[in-house]
Order: structure tokens, then sequence, then C-alpha cells
């Protein structure tokens, strides 16, 4: 039996997870907590936010993430990756900046819009 | 004139706006002083905005893209890079543009949602040297995520509040080292969540119960030291630990920023350092509102928002109904045993439609517990809860029917029970 802290919402489930017994989860207060308990222990993953260089629009760096969680040992690999990303304003919400980051399958996508 | 002036272009301020232009108000004004709406938002790269309003996970830019685009769908007016220097009883707002110089209009109601600003190395005295390198974590949140800058490389962040956590993550994210995270008090103040995600999945250790109690260094910091504190926060001699660092990041609390709101001779309570408001987040001066962290500070934006439109909908209300008359009951809601502030603190039963929503902070963290409301000698809600900590605002809704038979006085205390 694993003890974990949720980490889906604000509310922090204090999850118990038993791994003997499929990840059966307990303590979760939704079933998004459920399926991250059994995630945690089988191969975590996160939602990776950062920046990546804009030039043209009114701030030089233009917010990003990862469109799903990636996995966890995989973060850094994807940090390196951005470095190399450089926009262009003008930058729409939503659009990708880069495709299958990292062989994750997930697309990092602008998280703002930047005019010119 | 205006119906509506709204002093800040930040989530409590856009929700405000489009609540009113919902409800029907049609001469809006936003006065904002950045050269963007969306305000603090717009440096919180970070994801887990919108869980409880939109029941998605948003990045902070988002969350405010969303609401931007809301506006864009009304006819309410935008004034950007334009500061309020003072609002007068009268509701006279007193302003200041570079392209429009000084002005003054005026608004049958008005919404104050100027936000919070951090708590500075000044507001807690840390003793030692006066290098450069202390920032307040906002500070250097906005520098990394908006302009491009990278503060330092060796940094020690004081204070486990969440933008501390989160900036924790972000500046290990971009490479540097994170060496300590110092809280004083002997529980976070932040979430669980972000104790998890920011600072376990980088293995940044958590030294509750310390603070920093020398700052070293000639132009650059170059050591921080670090000691125990005992039960009264004093640091406990023998204990120091030295951290050879170029940064120290300040999460150590937020402030209301209230001048305008005290200049306007508005009613304070010391607690939240906000205005007094109503059930309907009404201040002590008729047709003036207040809602979002200048009213008290939230720990998410999704409550910001849902007060914020509640405080829109009621300057609506004030301006189209004039609704209200002098000498209508009102409850006034007290501080019980373990309750540190409550928001609103003042109820008008003739007011709340079904339900009145009481949000409240505990002094401290509490196992297994029922939140109990009574009046005079006679309790007349009670509300059970698993686990309080003065990091979490706590929230409960109060039935109007229930308000409609107290009198006088309401009192929220917390009781911790017994596990069975």
């Amino acid at each position: 039996m694993k003890e974990l802290t949720c980490i889906v919402c604000p509310k922090g489930c204090r999850l118990h997870v038993d791994e003997e017994h499929g990840y059966a989860v307990t303590g979760n207060g939704c079933p998004r907590g459920a399926e991250y308990g059994k995630i945690e222990l089988t191969h975590p993953t996160r939602v990776v936010t950062s920046t990546v260089r804009c030039v043209g629009g009114r701030y030089p760096r233009c917010p990003v993430k990862t469109d799903r969680a990636v996995p966890k040992e995989k973060i850094f690999q994807v940090m390196r990756a951005l470095d190399g990303v450089e926009l262009t304003a003008p930058v729409r919400t939503g659009q990708v900046v880069l495709k299958n980051v990292c062989g994750t399958g997930a697309d990092v996508v602008a998280t703002r819009s930047l005019s010119c | 004139m205006y119906d509506l002036i709204v002093v800040g272009g930040g989530p409590a301020g856009l929700s405000a706006a489009c609540a009113a232009w919902d409800s029907g108000l049609r001469k809006i004004l936003i006065v904002e002083r950045d050269q963007e709406l969306g305000g603090i938002l717009n440096q919180c790269i970070h994801n887990g905005f919108g869980l409880h309003y939109f029941q998605e996970e948003l990045t902070g830019p988002e969350y405010a893209g969303r609401f931007i685009e809301l506006l864009g769908q009304t006819g309410v007016e935008v004034r950007l890079d334009a500061m309020v220097l003072e609002i007068t009883p009268l509701r006279e707002v007193h302003m200041v543009s570079r392209n429009e110089g000084y002005r003054i209009e005026r608004a049958k109601s008005i919404v104050l949602a100027m936000g919070c600003r951090e708590r500075t190395r000044g507001a807690i005295g840390i003793p030692g040297a006066r290098p450069a390198g202390v920032y307040t974590a906002g500070a250097a949140q906005r520098y990394v995520n908006m302009e491009g800058w990278m503060p330092g490389r060796r940094v020690v962040i004081l204070g486990s509040g969440d933008i501390g956590l989160i900036m924790a993550r972000r500046m290990t994210l971009e490479g540097a080292r994170v060496l300590a995270c110092v809280e004083v008090m002997p529980y976070s103040g932040g979430l669980n969540r972000n104790i998890v995600q920011c600072l376990h999945d980088y293995h940044i250790p958590l030294y509750l119960s310390h603070t920093v109690t020398d700052i070293r260094g000639d132009r650059r910091v170059e050591q921080v030291v670090v000691s125990q504190v005992d039960e009264r926060r004093n640091p406990i001699p023998g204990t120091e630990m030295i951290f050879d660092c170029d940064t120290l990041l300040l999460s150590v609390g937020l402030i209301p920023e209230n001048e305008l709101t005290r200049q306007a001779g508005i009613e304070m309570d010391r607690r939240t350092n906000g205005a007094v408001v109503y059930e309907n987040m009404e201040t002590s001066l008729p047709g003036v509102f207040a809602c979002g962290n200048v009213c008290h500070v939230h720990d998410l934006v999704d409550f910001v928002t849902a007060e914020s439109q509640r405080a829109g909908a009621a300057a609506a209300r004030y301006v189209l109904d004039r609704e209200g008359s002098p000498g209508e009951p009102l409850l006034h809601v007290k501080n019980g045993d373990g309750v540190t502030y409550t928001v609103p603190q003042r109820i008008r039963p003739g007011r709340v439609e079904k339900l009145c929503q009481l949000f409240f902070r505990v002094n401290r963290v509490c196992g297994n517990s029922e939140i109990v409301v009574s009046s005079g000698d006679t309790q007349i809600a009670s509300f059970k809860r698993e686990h309080l900590a003065p990091g979490e605002m706590e929230q409960i809704a109060l039935p109007q029917v229930l308000l409609a038979r107290a009198g006088g006085e309401l009192t929220v205390s917390v009781r911790e029970v017994e596990d069975t």
C-alpha cells in the first residue's frame, strides 16, 4: 500500500494505492484521482509548461505547454528541445510550436496570443 | 457618466465587467494600468487554473484569454496604460495616462478589482547585507516567464506559498539549482499538490519551522543563513545552516492593494487587509464594490471569478434597481474560535437569493472538523470537513431561510472532532 497526494486538482486528496491488487485507489474524491494514483506508481507523467523565444511580439517569450502529460523522466529533454524553438509574432493560442516533442506523442502549443 | 467603472483588468475586473454587462449595464469602463488585460495571470504560465470554472486544466494566460475573449463580445470599454489615482465618495474616478492625460470620470457604481502585491524584504525585516539578488518570487516570475531574464543560478526560496513553490520548479526547469525552500511556520502555506509537483518532483528540500537569519554578499548575494525557529518563531542559536547561493526569492505573503479604498474612506477589515463587504461584495460606500484579491487573498482564480461575477451583477442591480433601504435587517459575521477572517463580514438576509457564499480561513491545521455557524446561543448550521489548513481557503453556503431567522450576529467557528 502506497500513500500519495493527488495533484490532479487543488483539493490534494490523500490517496492509498494498493500495488498488489491492480493499483486499486482509495481516498480519491473523483475518478481522475483513481487514474492519477495508478499512473503515478506505474509510469508517472506531467504536463510541461515553459516559454519559447518569440520575435516581433510584445514580449520576447511566449508561454507554451505540452498538450498532454509526458513521461516524468523526459521533462528535461522536453525543456532542451524548447531551447531551439523560435516563434515569430503574431502567435495564436493553441498554435502548435513543436510536434510530437521528444517522441512523447505530445505537441507543444502556445498558451497565449502575441500580436505584432 | 458611466454605469460602472471597474478599476483593474485582471481576472476579478474582467469577470465583474462581463457579469455587469450580462446583467444589463451598457456603459462600462475598465481602467487597467498595464499595457494589456489579464493581470497577474499573464505571468502564471503553469497549469492548474480553471478546474472549477471551466472543468479543464488551463494555464494562467489561457484562463485570462478566455475572459478577454468574452469581454471582446461585449461593448465594455477598456482603457489600458491608465492609472487610477483617486476615487471619491461621490464616485468620481481620477485617472492619468500618457495618451489622455489627467481625466476625471463619473460612475453610478464602481468595482474595485486592483488585486494585491507581494510583501517584500522590508516587510519582514530580514537582517544582513543588502546586495543584489533578493527578489520577490512574483518579480522573478515576470522576469523569467515574460521578459526572458534568469534572475540567478543558485537559489534559496523563503516562504512556501504557492508562488514560491511554483518558482522553485520553474527556476529548476530553466537550469538553476534550487537549494532549499524555507518556511517559518510548521506547515506549508501552499497547496499540497504544489509541494508534490514542485518540490518533491525535483528533490528540493522543504525546511519547515526555519527562516533566513542573515544575507551575506558584497555586490551580489553570496550566502544565505537559515536557522530553525522555536514555537514563538524566534531563531534557535546553533541551528544555522549556510547556503552558498546568488539569489534569494521571497514568497512571504500578499497584501491587497487598497490605497484607493482607504483614501475613499471605505471601512477596512484589518484581518483581510481589504474592505469590509456585504453579502453582494458591496463596501461601506454605497455603490462601490470590491472583489478578488483586493478584498481578500484567494488561492484559486476560479473563486476570484465567482466572487467577481457576484460583485458585477450586484453593481448592475444597484444601478438598475436602486434596491435597499436604510433600516433593513443586518447580520454582523464574527470570527469565532479557529477562524481568522470571513468574507463577507456583513450579510443583509433580505438581499440573499437562495444561498449566501461565505469564504473564510482557519488559523491552524485541523483534522476532522466541524464548522459551526451560530447566532447568539443557537447553532444555525454546521458543516463537516476532513482537513482544514490556513493555506487553503474554505467556503460554506448559508441558506437564506436560516439567515432570515438569525438576529444581530453570526459567529463562524471551527471545532475539531475526535477521530472515531
